[in-house]
């Protein structure tokens, strides 16, 4: 009897003393948090990929309660986020924020563009970029194929067809940039949601050169530049280059181009104009 | 007595004897010839001819313009039929003046020195910068700036690079043999040119009928046996066997009071101050298990690699991978239309089971990569840091000391593929550094 009694009374007095100690230090070494960045932190996605630029969902919070960061600052919220935010803060929220897509700029997969040599190396373009340049791709300008932007994705939004391409999953993307910052070749970009007209090269090569290596690629041939209603498309550097904020999606240079470098992507509204910048 | 040696290394399959007995044959030059604009560090010189221009063997064709950089001369008699750019063999394009011989070999005027040491180190230093001579083990850094350190530092010894560690290759043991007296004299200009007092020429033991060869000529030159490992060669490795010095984490030789030159440096500079012979022309080594007749040839810069391979009897078989330079830093090229430059010491061709990239394993953290890294690195540390893009860590555990040689890849039992990674670190950090320098 005495024994369990003993032992009950003795570890009950040294957890009460604790547990005085306890209360004590939380009280005394409470951390100060922002109510409003705690607040903040709960409505974003808590994915901390970093694409608003600061080390994670906390450090974005803590700005954006100081003013520091703008309410629209999460690409990956997009516009439910910034509207909540801006609520926490009694701010009147940016009306029109589009979702931003990662576009992948190079069509020319396994089929249309020359090899020169195997890759026989890890499965990585940034290291068969640094080997030779990665000249075992003719085109020196294309996507090498090997999926490093596909393993950056934080949201599985991408995945590599059989032609050895990137496939962008718009439902699934949220325009962090995880992608466009793996590539080594920079041939990934973030558009704005209603833009469905892109030029898919970014090669400066002459156009016989281009002809050479890729049945894809842009040839500077300028069909588009004229074609243009809009002066959305110049031809600089042996590049077709579109401006997004001036393009109306019209399709008439996915009509003229003679390589279909030029692609509309279906299920975007057609003609319709976006936000003045 | 044991040998001269350094931290680390490993000791890979030499396969020398494939060519090491083959005579230094002189190859003549080919209908046309490529010769890139850029053919050694630094800033690409600038063509000084055009399309439609004769010109004569030995005649710039490309002069410097900045200062690290190296005038460029024709290796043959000829009209210039275009001026564009070329494949390289560092896989990029590169702006080449293309020649066609017209077998006639008429050279400009030479001017020879009969006696060459008497001549002033300023002078030495001009007909080395004038002759275009680049480091030919393989780097390529313009030999003239090498040999102009900043004035506060103090050059006592000037290290002759005779060890030709990368398995295979045999250009520079032939050279060794056949032109010791040539070796011989660039070491002592080169030594001028430095102010170096002591000249060491450091060569591995597997190498003994070159030593020999060198000790007829060499006088008061020191000839020091080197442990035939992989990388003794490198430039810091050799510094710390011969003499015992350390070249400082993120340092230059000359901080250890050495400048480290190449024997086929040394006889390029030799035939360039004696001579006036500019560098138009190399000893390549041509070898593998799938070329018919692994040898030796004397080619004039620009001498496209199929050109090589054909004069050494052309593939056995279909080549798995075909290598400028040797198995452990060579490159790998993907067209042999890719011409000869100064650097290029050896095409290796291996066969497709030779040439097989095992597929990696998870790291067991054997540690086998630090005992065999000869800058003290933890490579597989610095892969980690590669691979997930950290940085900053890969800076703090020196990924900018690595040289590159390859022995942690090589001796890694996972067959990973660290020195891959430790590359993209690198490549961050010189880029990130840029960034913020701007």
């Amino acid at each position: 009897m005495s024994t369990t009694l003993v032992s009950l009374i003795s570890m009950g007095m040294v957890g009460s003393v604790l547990a005085a100690g306890l209360v004590y230090a939380s009280k005394k070494f409470a951390v100060e948090t922002d109510p409003t960045a705690d607040e903040i932190e709960e409505v974003l996605p808590g994915a901390n990929c970093g694409a608003c630029g600061y080390a994670g969902c906390r450090a974005f919070a803590e700005a954006a309660a100081d003013g520091k960061a703008p309410v629209d600052g999460c690409p990956v919220g997009g516009v439910t986020v910034a509207k909540l935010v801006a609520q926490i803060l009694g701010v009147e929220a940016v009306e029109g924020t589009h979702r931003k897509v990662a576009q992948v700029l190079c069509k020319g997969g396994r089929a249309e563009a020359k090899l020169h040599a195997e890759w026989i190396g890890p499965r990585d373009c940034r290291v068969a970029q640094n080997t030779q340049n990665g000249s075992f791709k003719a085109c020196s300008y294309g996507c090498l194929g090997l999926g490093t932007c596909v393993a950056a994705c934080p949201f599985d939004a991408m995945y590599m067809d059989e032609n050895g391409l990137p496939v962008v999953i718009e439902e699934k993307c949220t325009g962090c940039g995880m992608c466009v910052r793996a590539c080594p070749r920079d041939i990934i970009v973030l558009a704005e949601e209603p833009q469905g007209v892109h030029i898919r090269c970014r090669s400066l090569a002459l156009g016989k050169d281009v002809r050479g290596v890729c049945s894809v690629g842009c040839i500077a041939c300028r069909r588009c530049e004229k074609e243009c209603p809009v002066n959305a498309i110049t031809v600089e550097d042996n590049l077709a280059r579109i401006d997004y904020d001036k393009c109306i999606n019209c399709r008439r240079c996915v009509a003229v181009c003679p390589m279909n470098t030029i692609e509309y992507q279906e299920g975007k509204p057609v003609l319709k104009k976006k936000r003045a910048s | 007595m044991s040998l001269k040696t350094f931290f680390g290394g490993i000791h890979p399959k030499y396969a020398k004897e494939l060519t090491a007995e083959s005579p230094v044959e002189i190859l003549s030059a080919p209908e046309t010839v490529v010769v890139p604009m850029l053919q050694h560090i630094g800033a690409p010189a600038v063509p000084t001819v055009k399309k439609g221009d004769e010109v004569l063997a030995g005649q710039v064709i490309g002069e410097a313009t900045q200062p690290v950089s190296a005038p460029v001369h024709s290796p043959v008699s000829g009209k210039v039929v275009a001026v564009t750019d070329r494949p390289h063999v560092n896989g990029r394009s590169v702006l080449s003046v293309v020649i066609e011989n017209d077998g006639e070999n008429k050279w400009v005027e030479l001017e020879p020195h009969p006696d060459p040491v008497q001549l002033d180190r300023s002078v030495i230093l001009d007909k080395i910068r004038a002759a275009g001579i680049v480091g030919m083990g393989g780097a390529g850094f313009p030999t003239a700036v090498k040999l102009r350190p900043p004035k506060d530092a103090a050059i006592d010894v000037l290290l002759i690079n005779g060890s030709e560690c990368e398995p295979y290759l045999t250009s520079d043991h032939r050279l060794m043999l056949e032109s010791a007296a040539d070796v011989i004299l660039g070491a002592k200009l080169l030594a001028k040119a430095c102010g170096a007092k002591k000249i060491v020429i450091g060569v591995e033991d597997n190498k003994r009928d070159a030593v020999a060869e060198l000790k007829k000529h060499a006088g008061a030159i020191e000839i020091v046996l080197l442990d035939t490992k992989y990388p003794q060669g490198g430039e810091k490795q050799l510094i710390k066997a011969v003499t015992g010095r350390e070249v400082p984490s993120n340092g230059l030789p000359f901080q250890a009071g050495v400048v480290v030159q190449n024997v086929a440096t040394a006889a390029a500079v030799a035939q360039a101050v004696r001579d006036g012979k500019p560098l138009v022309e190399r000893i390549v080594t041509v070898t593998g298990s799938v070329i018919n007749e692994p040898r030796n040839f004397l080619v004039p810069i620009g001498t496209p690699l199929h050109n090589l391979i054909e004069a050494a009897g052309g593939f056995t078989e279909e080549p798995g991978k075909v290598l400028v330079g040797g198995p452990m830093m060579g490159m790998a090229q993907h067209s042999l239309d890719a011409p000869v430059v100064k650097t290029v010491n050896g095409i290796l061709a291996l066969s497709k089971g030779e040439a097989v990239v095992p597929e990696p394993l998870p790291c067991i953290k054997c540690a086998r990569c630090v005992d065999v890294c000869p800058v003290y690195l933890l490579p597989l540390r610095l892969e980690a840091f590669g691979m997930h893009e950290m940085w900053d860590e890969a800076k703090e555990y020196g990924a900018m000391d690595c040289i590159e040689c390859g022995c942690c890849t090589y001796i890694c039992p996972s067959k990973r593929p660290l020195l891959h990674y430790i590359r993209v670190a690198k490549n961050q950090i010189v880029a990130m550094s840029r960034k913020q320098g701007n």
